[in-house]
């Protein structure tokens, strides 16, 4: 017996962000207002996605979720645990397994399919903040596709290093259309967002908006014609898998300050080597 | 000869109170357009009218359009009338601070214009900045420098490259030499003079300042209380001015 509707929120509550869902997915990119409700953890945990996840999940589901590529952190877990509890919803770690995947800063590396669900937390919606501090003016910029000052933001970027640095929250074009923010994912992922078969939905609670990219849309990385996007990746192999196409974080390994790249996305790397395959790194 | 510029009937109340009322003129390609009056009058009130920055409650601003000719600015949709607000208009305001990004270098601020009209290559914007930041006399050097590191002289060249960068064809000034020093003041008035002449520019003048206009003004329109009281050619209305109100102005009892 559960204390909770399943899945913690209300029907009703679910109905208003199921509405802003299909709201968002029939206007690719468009960032949807919605009446975030409280959760029971702190913003910074990602209650925008956890309200998406809570909307979409069904008793048939599995679900699995990633804090910058990993299972096992502390937010990942927890969030796991709060649907394991309020929803009863089977979990895993596979990607290839979950029908709804909730994600931190990461989009997983195995392709993902039709039929999926991939839920992000976003702290920041509005790709214009930056430079346009004042929502009533962001909200006009999109609703007359004033994009300009999005360029403004790469051009500072090049005139100080010499290059596009932005890395992370990598400003896109959905559809040719609107402009949007893909939260905090490194920009190597901003491929992946485009043509995706899987549904993308992007909840921002503290901000209360929602938006999505449904299945196989056209999502273009802006950029100059004289710097393209580059969505550079370290140039190593995992240390544990040998993977060669994998986004990589640089860990330390021993108190003298040595360092080895692995697979961000732990279920990726775990996989690859359960398949055989092993990197110079690996015990 | 069509006017750039038509404007009739412009009203504009802030409740019961009067903005500017029934103001109408026109201004012909190449002319520029000084309005004085003393504080509160109802100059900016009419430049913002003008500008569509405020909209007036009775009244046209039927502008030349380059694709369709004569349009009333004040019905046309905001879309259009923005897109004018960055290619064929200018707008250069009293405080650099509320015309510049201060958090972007002077590069940023001069292409952004550029790029809000589809300029995609870094090498040339970056190089028409230059060029532009050489034309209003501030170092290229300085191209990545934040204004905030200008001094009020340069801060407000930089706010007329940015304006500039586009090629508009008819530019609203707000006090744009108001709080400077006399002398960079005057650096300020030579650079405008010049501009404008170099590239035939239609301008509209808000100002305290008789020197401005008599420098820069074609015509005159002198404002008291909301209503133009007098216009006319800069000199004659300078030299020989038929209303009390100008007459008080002009002989300086008046410090406004
Ligand atoms: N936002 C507003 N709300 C109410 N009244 C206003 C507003 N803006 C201006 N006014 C009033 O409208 C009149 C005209 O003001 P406006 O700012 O146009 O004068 P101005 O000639 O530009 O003055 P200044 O030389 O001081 O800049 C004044 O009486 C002013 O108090
Ligand atoms: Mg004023
Ligand atoms: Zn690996």
């Amino acid at each position: 017996m559960t204390d909770y509707n399943f899945a913690y929120l209300d029907e009703q509550t679910k109905r208003m962000i199921r509405r802003a869902i299909l709201k968002g997915l029939a206007i690719p990119g468009y960032q949807v207002p919605f009446a975030s409700r409280e959760m029971p953890m702190p913003y910074g945990w990602g209650t925008g996605g956890i309200q998406v996840s809570a909307a979409v999940l069904t008793p048939e589901d599995r679900f699995k979720v990633i804090d910058q590529g990993a299972d096992d952190t502390t937010n990942a877990v927890s969030i796991r645990t709060f649907f394991e509890r309020t929803a009863g919803v089977k979990t895993t770690t596979a990607t290839a397994e979950a029908t709804v995947i909730q994600t931190r800063h990461r989009i997983p590396e195995a392709p993902l399919t039709e039929g999926q669900i991939l839920v992000y937390q976003v702290p920041i919606p509005e790709p214009l903040r930056f430079l346009e501090p004042r929502e009533s003016e962001t909200r006009k910029m999109h609703s007359l596709e004033e994009y300009g000052l999005m360029h403004v933001k790469l051009y500072e970027d090049i005139s100080r290093h010499g290059h596009i640095a932005t890395s992370y929250a990598y400003p896109v074009k959905v559809e040719g259309r609107y402009v949007m923010d893909p939260s905090p994912i490194p920009k190597f992922d901003n491929p992946k967002l485009g043509d995706m078969a899987a549904i993308q939905l992007f909840g921002a609670g503290r901000e209360q908006r929602i938006y999505a990219l449904p299945p196989y849309t056209q999502v273009v990385s802006l950029d100059f014609e004289d710097h393209p996007f580059d969505p550079s990746r370290a140039d190593h192999p995992c240390g544990l898998c040998g993977a060669e196409d994998s986004y990589l974080d640089e860990v330390i390994v021993d108190d003298a300050g040595g360092r080895m790249f692995v697979c961000s996305d732990t279920d990726y790397c775990s996989a690859r080597q359960a398949a055989g395959h092993t990197g110079k790194d690996a015990a | 000869m069509t006017p750039l510029l038509s404007v009739q009937g412009i009203t504009k109340r802030y409740g019961a109170h009067i903005g500017c009322a029934d103001v109408s003129f026109d201004l012909y390609p190449g002319e520029v357009m000084g309005i004085v009056g003393e504080s509160g009058s109802g100059k900016s009130t009419l430049l913002s009218c003008l500008a569509g920055h405020l909209t007036p409650d009775a009244g046209q601003v039927v502008f030349d359009t380059r694709a369709d000719g004569p349009r009333d600015t004040v019905t046309m949709a905001e879309p259009e009338r923005r897109m004018l607000g960055r290619t064929d208009w200018a707008f250069v305001h009293q405080h650099a601070r509320d015309g510049l990004r201060m958090g972007v270098s002077a590069g940023g601020n001069v292409g952004e214009r550029l790029m809000a009209v589809g300029a995609r290559h870094y090498g040339d914007i970056r190089n028409k900045a230059t060029d532009w930041l050489d034309r209003v006399e501030i170092d290229a050097a300085r191209v990545d420098d934040r204004p905030t590191t200008f001094s009020g002289g340069m801060q407000q060249r930089l706010q007329i490259a940015r304006n500039l960068v586009t090629g508009p064809r008819l530019v609203f000034m707000d006090e744009p030499t108001g709080g400077l020093d006399v002398s960079v003041q005057a650096r300020l008035l030579d650079l405008l003079r010049g501009l404008v002449r170099d590239m035939g520019l239609s301008a509209i003048i808000v100002t305290h300042d008789l020197a401005v206009v008599r420098l820069l003004a074609d015509r005159l329109m002198v404002m008291k209380s909301g209503h133009v009281v007098e216009a006319g050619l800069t000199d004659q209305v300078l030299d020989d001015p038929q209303h009390a109100y100008s007459q008080l102005l002009v002989s300086s009892v008046l410090q406004v």
